[in-house]
């Protein structure tokens, strides 16, 4: 479970999160979306510890993370720019992760199912941004962790790798999974998102299920009742 | 850490900057040794350019290692490790390739001449120690400049400045501050303003053990003190060693306040 | 014809001496037990026989031709009392003697050898230690000091004495003397016509080799290492070196040659190595310099004040700080043909010449002569570049102060 209470944070004189509260039971999926900018990344990457709020708790399972760094042995994190060290060989990034964080992964059956054998010899910085995503993907998923977060996972998929990544989701969460997914394909987040919170300004501007936004907005095309959504406050 | 400074190690030792970079030593060792045939000259000759191109390496390659390991750095952030564990870790990693193509570099064509029956080893593993401690110094810098500055441009240009300061413009100042306040005792003053410049000290320890030490004391007392004795020696390395672990204590403690 | 001539009448006179002159045996169990009263029992040329042991004798006034002939190094012992041996006739020689402990005094020179106003003699195979000054010739001619072993144990300048001493003294030969630990190794003073070769002289805490108003002097193949200074040659005239070794005078103002109001020297085929200062120059002329190595000295010359008419030819100056650092824009001296380590040239038509011509004064050079501590900025970047624009285009250094024929290869 994940509370976070009065979350503020601003960079020099931008400020990107303006008093967020939010609560996350264990369990399901939900979305974070948001217009450019409204510091959906942002609160993510306080979750994770990558950005240091200016003021406000981020407590996961009852516990404070401030300062803290063992905790995210529970959590997954695929982000946004897959970009790695150019020099080391797929199998030899794969390797090293499974080596930091030394945990009993399902490596193997990743690549499998992404077709990446024949990309494991091959150096980082020779394989496309889908591949790379791909590879990036195989990271996320090997390890059994309680909590996911997915920043923009389908960048640069082809159609079959994103319905493997949509099985693979499905299949997580059947296990009682937590997934926190940005994204910027409305149709993909209408499949799996159970819960959408909706980022505005720096602040939750709503927070519930796809019927309940729905409903909010008179709108029946997932799509449009986000867009409304938007321009209601502008 | 060291998983950390592992992996960074294996990637740069692969990186063709890093064969270029040994390459480049290994060639100017055998150059200088084989058309020169005379050891103290390329001791001399080597300690130009180490002074010199060490530390612009070490800034260069630091800055854009880091700008360049940006988002492996934060597919590491999300990992269960210690933040300056990953810093430090890189930051080593880094560090530890720069040397090892300059010690392999120049080690081989010095130990293939024959350096070991030669008494000018002492000299040459003092220039291969001071070579070290400029690329931790100056690294260690740049990660410094790179981690304080989000844009790219701005990073690099501001480590080729400080490359540019520490190699010659600070020379500059203290040669004009020399001048202006000749009828002042200054060799208290010179030595000190020579502590605060890692090349200016790199510099005067090698010229320190080149038997340049009583050509240095032909000024006065402090010179020859200093020069003179195991003093100077003394005091040259154990400031080396401060530089070398301000900007590292300077890099953990920035890295800990970062947002990424 | 002529020498075969001479040989024989040489021969001749030896039989005569030997025919007249006697041998007295000195010992502690001989007849004769003091060295002074073998002296005053010896007629001219006998032979007095110093058989092994301790002497405990001083003020010993040889006043009449003998030959004090030391067998296995006897100890005479001045027990520092005041001077051991003082010579004032001619033709005398010594040979083979072990002198210590000569008294130290701030009112007189004494030496564990003088000789005053004689010719002929021959000093030789003597062992001077625990010494004041070691042997003085004083208005002596015609001599020889050959072969001698002078070792001091000097610290202070003020309370030390020299190795050999030539006061007013002409036509000397010095040769194969080893002297070190005194003040001065050798000091001439008004001194003419002195042969100096094969010497060494080492750790001595003021000059190796040091000439005050003496002229036509020449030294040879000696060797000069780690004292205070090397040579010093001062107010002399037409003083010729060649051949001679000057090594590791390193220190303060420390210098292998201090060539001061010299003039017509010629210095030859002289190595200089490891010194802070090779030669160092003040208001000498006409003075050739050639075929000499400079090797690894701080400044291969150094040169102050008014220099004229002075030559540099055919010397190798090789890895020196400075090769060669003047004080003043003017410059009236030649350096041709050298070569030049740092020289950075071409030599198109291969001719072994240098096609451009390189200039020996750095503009550091003439920075840490205004400003000595910016010595610690040697070999720094900063210092390279402004050298290189000082080279292009000369600011502070003499312009005309170049080698114009700069040689590609070691001499």
């Amino acid at each position: 479970m994940i509370q976070i209470q009065e979350l503020h944070k601003r960079f020099s004189k931008n400020k990107v999160l303006i008093g967020v509260d939010l609560e996350i039971q264990n369990g399901g999926i939900y979305a974070i979306l948001g217009p450019n900018g409204s510091g959906k990344t942002t609160l993510i990457k306080a979750i994770l510890g990558m950005v240091l709020p200016n003021k406000g708790k981020i407590h996961l399972n009852q516990k404070d993370i401030k300062n803290q760094w063992k905790y995210r042995e529970n959590i997954e994190y695929l982000p946004q720019i897959a970009n790695f060290p150019g020099n080391l060989k797929v199998s030899e990034l794969i390797k090293m992760i499974i080596d930091l964080r030394s945990k009993p992964s399902s490596s193997d059956e990743l690549i499998q199912r992404f077709g990446l054998e024949p990309f494991l010899d091959k150096k980082l910085n020779t394989l496309s941004g889908g591949t790379k995503q791909k590879v990036n993907l195989v990271l996320t998923f090997m390890f059994d962790s309680p909590l996911i977060i997915l920043d923009e996972p389908t960048t640069g998929l082809d159609p079959i790798a994103l319905l493997t990544l949509k099985e693979l989701i499905a299949q997580e969460k059947k296990k009682g999974k937590t997934f926190l997914i940005t994204s910027h394909i409305m149709q993909f987040v209408e499949e799996v998102a159970d819960e959408i919170v909706y980022l505005l300004e720096g602040q939750i501007y709503f927070k519930g299920t796809i019927e309940e936004l729905q409903n909010l907005t008179h709108k029946t095309n997932f799509e449009h009742a986000i867009a409304a959504l938007t321009a209601q406050n502008v | 850490m060291f998983k950390i400074l592992k992996y960074s190690f294996y990637d740069l030792i692969r990186s063709r900057w890093s064969y270029v970079y040994f390459l480049f030593y290994l060639l100017l060792g055998f150059v200088l040794l084989f058309l020169n045939n005379d050891l103290s000259k390329a001791v001399i000759t080597l300690m130009n350019i180490i002074i010199i191109l060490v530390p612009l390496i070490g800034t260069i390659f630091g800055v854009m290692y880091f700008y360049n390991s940006r988002e492996f750095t934060e597919l590491l952030l999300a990992q269960p490790i210690k933040r300056t564990s990953i810093f430090l870790g890189q930051y080593f990693g880094v560090a530890c390739s720069l040397s090892l193509s300059l010690i392999l570099g120049l080690g081989i064509p010095f130990a293939l001449y024959g350096l070991f029956e030669s008494n000018a080893i002492f000299d040459f593993s003092l220039l291969l120690v001071t070579g070290t401690f400029l690329t931790l110094i100056f690294t260690a810098m740049a990660f410094n400049i790179a981690i304080s500055n989000e844009n790219k441009i701005m990073g690099f240009g501001y480590s080729v400045l400080l490359w540019l300061f520490m190699a010659v413009i600070y020379d500059g100042l203290f040669l004009m501050s020399l001048i202006l306040f000749e009828e002042y005792p200054l060799d208290n003053f010179s030595l000190l303003a020579t502590m605060f410049n890692p090349i200016d000290l790199s510099r005067t320890l090698i010229l320190l053990k080149l038997d340049i030490s009583a050509l240095l004391g032909y000024t006065g007392a402090v010179f020859k003190k200093f020069f003179g004795t195991q003093l100077g020696l003394f005091i040259s390395i154990s400031m080396l060693c401060l530089w070398t672990l301000a900007p590292i204590f300077r890099l953990a403690w920035k890295a800990k306040r970062k947002d990424f | 014809m002529i020498k075969l001539g001479n040989l024989i009448l040489v021969l001749i006179v030896l039989q005569m001496h030997l025919a007249y002159s006697k041998t007295i045996s000195i010992c502690h169990d001989c007849d004769v037990k003091s060295i002074q009263k073998g002296i005053s029992m010896a007629v001219d040329f006998d032979t007095l026989l110093i058989k092994k042991g301790t002497y405990k004798e001083f003020n010993i006034v040889i006043d009449k031709p003998l030959t004090l002939l030391g067998q296995n190094y006897p100890i005479v012992d001045g027990e520092d009392q005041g001077e051991i041996i003082r010579i004032i006739s001619d033709h005398v020689t010594i040979d083979g003697l072990f002198l210590i402990n000569v008294g130290t005094s701030y009112t007189s020179d004494h030496a564990a050898i003088r000789v005053v106003k004689s010719s002929f003699f021959l000093i030789q195979n003597v062992v001077l230690e625990k010494l004041f000054f070691g042997i003085y010739l004083e208005k002596s001619d015609h001599g020889k000091v050959y072969h001698n072993k002078i070792i001091g144990d000097a610290i202070d300048e003020y309370n030390s004495g020299n190795g050999i001493q030539l006061w007013y003294s002409k036509n000397i030969e010095i040769d194969r003397n080893i002297v070190q630990g005194v003040r001065d190794g050798i000091y001439l003073e008004f001194s003419d016509n002195i042969t100096i070769n094969n010497n060494i002289s080492s750790n001595n805490l003021r000059y190796g080799l040091h000439f005050m108003f003496s002229n036509d002097d020449i030294y040879t193949n000696n060797t000069f290492k780690n004292n205070g200074a090397g040579v010093a040659v001062m107010f002399s005239k037409r003083i010729k070196m060649y051949q001679n070794q000057f090594l590791e005078n390193w220190g303060t103002a420390a210098y292998g040659m201090l060539l001061k109001e010299i003039n017509d020297a010629e210095i030859s085929g002289n190595t200089f190595k490891e010194n802070t200062i090779g030669i160092n120059i003040e208001g000498s002329n006409r003075i050739r310099y050639t075929n000499n190595h400079f090797v690894n000295n701080g400044w291969a010359i150094k040169v102050l004040g008014a220099c004229y008419s002075n030559t540099f030819e055919h010397n190798n100056f090789l890895y020196n700080s400075f090769d060669i650092s003047y004080n003043s824009k003017l410059n009236d001296n030649v350096f041709n043909e050298n070569y030049w380590s740092d020289y950075t040239g071409y030599d198109l038509d291969d001719n072994g010449i240098g096609d451009v011509p390189y200039r020996p004064v750095k503009l550091f050079s003439y920075i840490v002569n205004r400003t000595p501590e910016t010595i610690i900025l040697l070999r720094s970047l900063f210092m390279d570049i402004i050298d290189f624009s000082e080279k292009v285009s000369p600011v502070f250094t003499p312009d005309n102060l170049m080698d114009a024929r700069p040689l590609m290869k070691k001499i």
